[in-house]
């Protein structure tokens, strides 16, 4: 008896793994509305985990994919590797803010048809007793330069995301090669980074989205976002050239990027937080000049 | 009636010699027993003839036939290896194996094994886990098994070595009734020199490989014909 | 917040999430539990051949497979998972099967992954079988086949836990499925609990977003999800270990 009660749930593990695997991919539950009649096309965003770890595109993405029967694939990975995924032809569009970045990969033909979809500003956040007094700083070079003098905790992103590549301008700005045990290079998102912040009561870069959503949650406070120069953070999106890479989905993509910077996706990302966090959390910026 | 002879076999690992030029026959029906000190060869001359090992030179004729170019043969025959070998499985099933790999149906492999049980002395007692079976009922499980399926020669390997005076006996008792019940002819590999007087018809003594005696069962206590043998008998030392 | 607040709202969290049968957690759960699944089944269509293949079979080039699969069973999944990603790209070799960010991907990350752990296993359990069980099958009258049949009970308990010890390794892996996979789940869940689907998001890489997103508690309740799935098969392990 014993024996063919194991038998009996080894054979049905297999089945049921089985049954899996022949089942396939996203079967797509009642509820969900990818279940349409006819298959939704796949299009592939790689982007920076501010943009979803804020949730913003989930209200903007939501809209897109109902109106078009599209299923965005997202893959959140900060802007440097989000960068490189669409130069290495794994997705459609890319997503990100690290302007540098952008116009070597454009230069480099991986990307075509850049356009500025929105910004909002970098923030330095902190201990509220503020140890280095950069709430005094006059820009963000002098509020770096505080941490360094007085050897205050920082923790950098370091993993070359938009955030991290903005921080590293900002030293060097400072004229500053930040070293010491002080400052901390953690390799992680940007949430990650401002919980590992939280816990050892540093310094840290942020982008205001991501900030804000996690503010409640925090020790930490914004202590420095007045600088128009060195904290401002714009966003673009971008195609991959479909000359370098014939299966990726150009059309779709230009659809999309379209959508984001017509006046119904504008619309979106200049709401997008007030309900939440009683603020917006980016401007829109479709057809601004940059700077 | 010889069943089967060895003819000039010789064997060796590496550079060891471990057989000699090996020449016997063996009777149908008899119960022929080997013996010598440990290291002499006896295991080695039992896997010869159960075909695990091929040795160098020689060769073995089975009812007439070269074992060399004759197949099936090890199905005519079963072995016992000196530590009883027992299958994760219930006592029906272990003794039944031998007949399942050769396609018996069901209702003789039924009947086969509850004789072979009898005979061995453990009737009724297939439903138990072999596994849970004291040291001398496992052996003579192991017995059964080997016997069920009817094979014409029975190889014993040193078959009582691990076991107390009183499963002694009864083995014993078990190797004479299958000779007697079933005819089956029976080359048993043992240093037990009493053992062998009880019951032996025939015996080999083998020492460094040499076969330097055979003789009947009266012959070796009484006469003989190696001083070698004789010293071996009497439980001195040789080498 | 300290820590132990977390973890209290963590475990109710993890409650809340299971018992409300939340369909984002669920699909998530369904995406690990059928990609580390196939995984799992593939690699011990190949493992248990192979483990068979060495303990048996003398061929040429054995010890340096043995060899290969030893160093395979401590793969850094990391690795493996850069080397699929370069492999699968359109830019890669194998750019054209268009199958990067994708369950498949994952799944051939894991199977290279956990092959080498069940054959290893395996080969263990196999080798472990005494010689004379295999001897007495023979002068029984059995053939090659059967002495196969005959290991394969006598090490089917051990047999059963490398792939076990296979999938649970693969549930509890991140590192290669985060790369190949993308932790793609669409919209409606990519900014926290709610309304959506998971793609290529399982447990674990869930994990490494929400905790990305500073959202501990939700971190947490995956990750009491995972350990209970991890649990339940390692108390089947154990089952069938105690058996033998």
């Amino acid at each position: 008896m014993k024996n063919l009660f194991a038998k009996i749930i080894l054979v049905s593990i297999f089945i049921s793994l089985f049954a899996g695997c022949v089942q396939q991919a996203p079967a797509g539950n009642t509820t969900s509305p990818t279940s349409t009649a006819s298959a939704p096309q796949d299009l592939r965003l790689a982007t920076t985990t501010s943009t979803c770890d804020t949730g913003l595109l989930d209200v903007l993405n939501k809209k897109f994919e109902d109106e078009n029967n599209v299923r965005i694939l997202t893959v959140c990975e900060g802007t440097g590797k989000s960068i490189a995924t669409g130069e290495l032809g794994a997705a459609d569009v890319v997503m990100v803010h690290a302007v540098q970045l952008e116009l070597k990969a454009v230069a480099n033909r991986s990307f075509i048809n850049r356009s500025y979809m929105m910004y909002n500003y970098f923030v330095i956040i902190g201990p509220e007793s503020d140890p280095a007094g950069i709430r005094n700083a006059s820009n963000a070079t002098d509020a770096f330069r505080r941490i360094a003098a007085k050897q205050s905790p920082f923790i950098s992103r370091g993993d070359n995301s938009g955030t991290d590549i903005m921080e590293k301008s900002i030293w060097k700005a400072a004229n500053i090669t930040p070293a010491g045990t002080w400052y901390q290079s953690v390799g992680k998102g940007m949430g990650e980074t401002i919980t590992t912040a939280d816990i050892k009561s540093g310094y840290t870069l942020s982008d205001r989205g991501t900030y804000l959503a996690m503010k409640d949650k925090i020790k930490l406070r914004l202590l420095f976002e007045s600088d128009q120069k060195y904290l401002f953070n714009p966003y673009h999106v971008m195609a991959v050239n479909p000359a370098k890479f014939p299966n990726v989905k150009y059309d779709l993509a230009m659809k999309y990027i379209n959508y984001v910077i017509s006046p119904q996706g504008q619309d979106i990302i200049r709401n997008y937080g007030k309900d939440i966090f009683g603020e917006a959390l980016f401007v829109p910026a479709a057809g601004i000049k940059e700077q | 009636m010889e069943l089967f002879r060895v003819e000039n076999v010789c064997m060796a690992f590496g550079k060891k010699d471990v057989l000699k030029n090996i020449n016997l026959g063996i009777r149908r029906g008899e119960i022929f027993a080997i013996i010598g000190p440990s290291g002499a060869g006896k295991t080695t001359l039992l896997r010869i003839l159960n075909l695990f090992e091929k040795p160098l030179c020689g060769n073995l004729i089975f009812n007439g036939l070269d074992a060399g170019k004759t197949g099936g043969l090890r199905r005519r025959m079963s072995m016992l290896f000196q530590t009883p070998v027992v299958f994760n499985a219930s006592v029906f099933d272990n003794v039944a194996y031998g007949l399942k790999v050769r396609g018996f149906d069901k209702r003789a492999i039924e009947k086969k094994v509850s004789e072979a049980l009898n005979t061995v002395g453990l009737p009724g007692m297939g439903k138990e886990k072999a596994r849970m079976l004291s040291g001398g009922e496992t052996q003579r499980m192991a017995f059964a098994r080997a016997i069920v399926y009817d094979p014409e020669i029975l190889l014993l390997d040193e078959p009582t070595s691990n076991l107390d005076p009183a499963n002694v006996a009864k083995i014993e008792e078990i190797i004479k009734r299958i000779r007697d019940e079933r005819g089956t002819t029976i080359l048993i590999a043992t240093h037990n020199i009493p053992q062998v007087r009880r019951i032996a018809d025939r015996v080999g003594v083998l020492l460094n490989g040499e076969l330097i005696e055979v003789n009947s069962i009266e012959g070796i206590f009484t006469e003989p014909e190696d001083e070698r043998s004789a010293a071996f008998i009497r439980g001195e030392m040789i080498y | 917040m300290s820590g132990a607040d977390f973890l209290f709202q963590g475990i109710i969290r993890a409650f809340e999430l299971i018992f409300s049968l939340n369909p984002y957690i669920i699909s998530i759960t369904g995406v690990s539990i059928k990609v580390s699944g196939t995984a799992t089944l593939l690699a011990t269509l190949t493992a248990i051949p192979l483990a068979y293949a060495l303990a048996f079979l003398h061929f040429r080039g054995r010890q340096a497979l043995i060899a290969l699969v030893n160093t395979g069973m401590g793969l850094p999944p990391v690795f493996v998972g850069l080397f699929i990603f370069i492999m699968l790209v359109p830019a890669g070799p194998f750019g054209f099967a268009n199958k990067i960010f994708t369950p498949q991907a994952m799944i051939l990350a894991q199977y290279i992954l956990v092959t080498p752990i069940i054959t290893g296993i395996s080969l263990a359990a196999i080798k472990a079988v005494p010689k004379p069980i295999i001897e007495t099958v023979y002068t029984l009258g059995g053939s090659w086949k059967e002495a196969i049949i005959m290991t394969f009970c006598e090490a089917r308990f051990g047999i059963i836990t490398a792939i076990l010890a296979g999938l649970g390794r693969a549930l509890a892996e991140v590192g290669a499925i985060l790369i190949v996979g993308g932790n793609i789940a669409y919209t409606g869940s990519v900014g926290g609990i709610g309304e959506g689907e998971s793609y290529t998001r399982t447990l674990t890489t869930a994990i490494t977003s929400e905790t990305s997103k500073g959202d501990i508690s939700t971190s947490i309740a995956l990750g009491i999800i995972l350990i209970s799935l991890n649990l339940s098969i390692n108390l089947l392990a154990n089952f069938f270990q105690r058996r033998s």
